[in-house]
């Protein structure tokens, strides 16, 4: 780990062996728990249980099978795409006009404002949220969960998209213009198009925090709009009974986040500091 | 990250003849059509919290519709300075858990930032690994530690026993729960601080280094009087980042310990959750919050600090 690099080509060949060895043992390090997650999964209630670990053993479905049969996982998986989606629609309708006009008229103030909603603490919208919600008729409803998550995405997607609008040329836009374009028109037919790019990670990273995200629905969803966290989560009571459960349900939770990580890539260190970070 | 819209452009210069009617007006005033409804939108939803917390943070009230909130004024206040103790532990418990996984995360992000800036094969592969941990459902990540601690069959017992340590009880233990913690925190962030040092790494100027090498510095001196200097304000950077989110940390400590044994891991964020909607205390769960924010916002002053201040 304390081990400096001369110069980008590392040098000699023993310290390239020792380089590839030390990633090695760190990418194990960061992988391990996923790989546990999958490997488990495989294994009975009893085989898991075991003591010391088992290595070797004969794989089951059981485990898949037990928990895609539980009577509501449907439903629930249901309501995780209905909401992330949602909030991905309704994020993206709210914050690409943002960004664009803070990145070409810059709304400096403004942005600072959107960038801290990501510095509030979830649970302090919660609490005047849920007493408001209850009020309204909203609790254990999409539209009453698609406005919670909105406090996600719509930061989200303003941040990252302020960057990618800043780097497409104003030539273009100005030319536009003279050829009688309205301002309105200018972002729709001009802008729009040429961010695409940068659209589909927001999109993406947008997706993967509305997915992830436990503690809003965990108060203000119900029986009806419960979202696979939630579910996960409830598994935890049958920690005793059927921990292959456990280990399926969360590989079945994590599964799609990874595919949409394979996606994203670079663009998701970006995503995570909110465009301060181009990795 | 506060710069980045300071090298915002210029106002496009207007084209043609300023027009008449409501068509060529919105035009003139398009940048506010732009930013309104988010503004808006976030306004209400966020104010509208900020204000009615810090309203209902005079009150006494059970959240119950029958009962109207009963005025305390600063009575909430009082209480939680003049000797709460579950108050007390989990500023504690949040100092501990917050400072600690944060030191460990830095320092570590910076030395494997370090040890992979340079081009190896797999360096795509590597890197979209080391996002897993930051990318994953919070829920199952918990879930999965939880039972990778467990005292009689989990792995980490079994590690512990080849490692021929102590046995541990991790999670079930108040003396080691936090530790235990600190370490999920670690495995699941370190990453994160290491990718934001690695893009900063990647932009310094290679000439400098060229320069100190003609020098006679030691590649440990390149560390600490170049690299480490200039790459500062990125570390600096990701450390508030992950301050802000740290703080906040709540399904996985949610779900693998529910602040327990007792209430020795419950943070700041768990003991508000479980005033408000265990118990009901909404009025208190308030006052709370408001403590909450100015905690956020003198660590967040301390951090900015380090990043303008002293060398």
């Amino acid at each position: 780990m304390t081990r400096i690099s001369a110069g980008p080509d590392g040098g000699r060949r023993g310290g390239r062996v020792f380089f590839y060895c030390s990633l090695f043992f760190v990418l194990v390090v960061f992988v391990f728990p996923f790989f546990w997650m999958a490997f488990n999964s495989f294994k009975t209630h009893e085989k898991i249980l075991e003591y010391p670990p088992a290595f070797v053993f004969t794989p089951t479905l059981d485990n898949f099978k037990n928990v895609l049969l539980q009577s509501h996982v449907g439903q629930y998986t249901w309501n995780s795409v209905l909401i992330a989606f949602g909030s991905l629609g309704a994020g993206m309708v709210l914050g690409l006009p943002a960004a664009y006009g803070i990145a070409r008229y810059g709304h400096r103030m403004l942005a600072l404002g959107i960038l801290v909603c990501r510095m509030i603490p979830g649970i302090s919208f919660l609490v005047p949220w849920f007493i408001v919600f209850r009020a309204l008729g909203l609790l254990d409803t999409y539209t009453g969960l698609v406005i919670a998550h909105l406090v996600i995405t719509v930061p989200l997607i303003t941040w990252i998209m302020i960057g990618f609008f800043e780097e497409v040329p104003v030539e273009l836009e100005e030319a536009a213009r003279i050829d009688g374009c309205s301002r309105a028109g200018v972002f729709l037919r001009i802008a729009l198009p040429l961010v695409r790019p940068g659209l589909v990670s927001a999109a993406i990273l947008a997706l993967i925090f509305t997915w992830n995200s436990f503690l809003f629905p965990l108060i203000l969803a119900g029986v009806k709009t419960k979202t696979l966290p939630v579910l996960v989560y409830s598994f935890m009571t049958f920690d005793y009974l059927d921990l292959g459960g456990v280990y399926a349900a969360s590989t079945l939770v994590t599964l799609p986040v990874i595919v949409m990580v394979l996606l994203v890539q670079r663009q998701f260190i970006r995503g995570l500091t909110l465009g301060g970070v181009k990795g | 990250m506060a710069s980045r819209t300071a090298k915002t452009r210029e106002r496009p210069k207007e084209p043609g003849l300023p027009g008449i009617g409501l068509g060529p007006w919105v035009d003139r005033h398009i940048s506010w059509f732009f930013v309104l409804p988010a503004v808006l939108f976030l306004g209400a939803v966020l104010a509208f919290p900020v204000i009615y917390t810090g309203g209902l943070s005079l009150f006494r009230w059970s959240g119950a519709a029958a009962t109207p909130p009963a005025w305390v004024g600063l009575g909430n206040y009082a209480d939680v300075f003049a000797g709460d103790p579950g108050f007390r532990n989990a500023i504690w418990v949040t100092a501990y858990f917050t400072g600690v996984s944060l030191l460990i995360e830095v320092c570590l992000g910076v030395g494997l930032a370090q040890l992979l800036n340079r081009e190896f094969l797999g360096k795509g592969i590597a890197r979209t690994l080391l996002i897993l941990p930051v990318a994953g459902t919070p829920v199952a990540l918990a879930l999965i530690w939880r039972h990778m601690y467990n005292p009689s069959n989990g792995i980490f017992t079994w590690f512990a026993e080849i490692l021929r340590l102590p046995p541990q009880r991790w999670l079930a233990d108040a003396a080691t729960v936090i530790p235990s913690l600190i370490l999920f925190d670690v495995w699941q962030w370190t990453p994160l601080i290491m990718l934001i040092t690695l893009a900063g790494l990647v932009s310094l100027p290679a000439d400098i280094y060229e320069a100190a090498q003609i020098d006679g510095a030691s590649p440990w001196q390149s560390f600490w009087r170049i690299t480490l200097p200039l790459v500062r304000p990125t570390v600096v950077a990701a450390a508030m980042l992950r301050f802000m989110d740290s703080v906040k940390t709540f399904d996985q400590i949610y779900v693998s310990t529910q602040g327990g044994p007792g209430i020795a891991s419950q943070t700041l964020n768990l003991y508000v959750f479980d005033q408000a909607f265990q118990y009901l205390h909404f009025g208190y769960a308030s006052s709370l919050l408001v403590v909450l924010f100015f905690v956020i916002l003198a660590g967040n002053v301390v951090l900015a600090s380090m990043r303008r201040g002293q060398a």
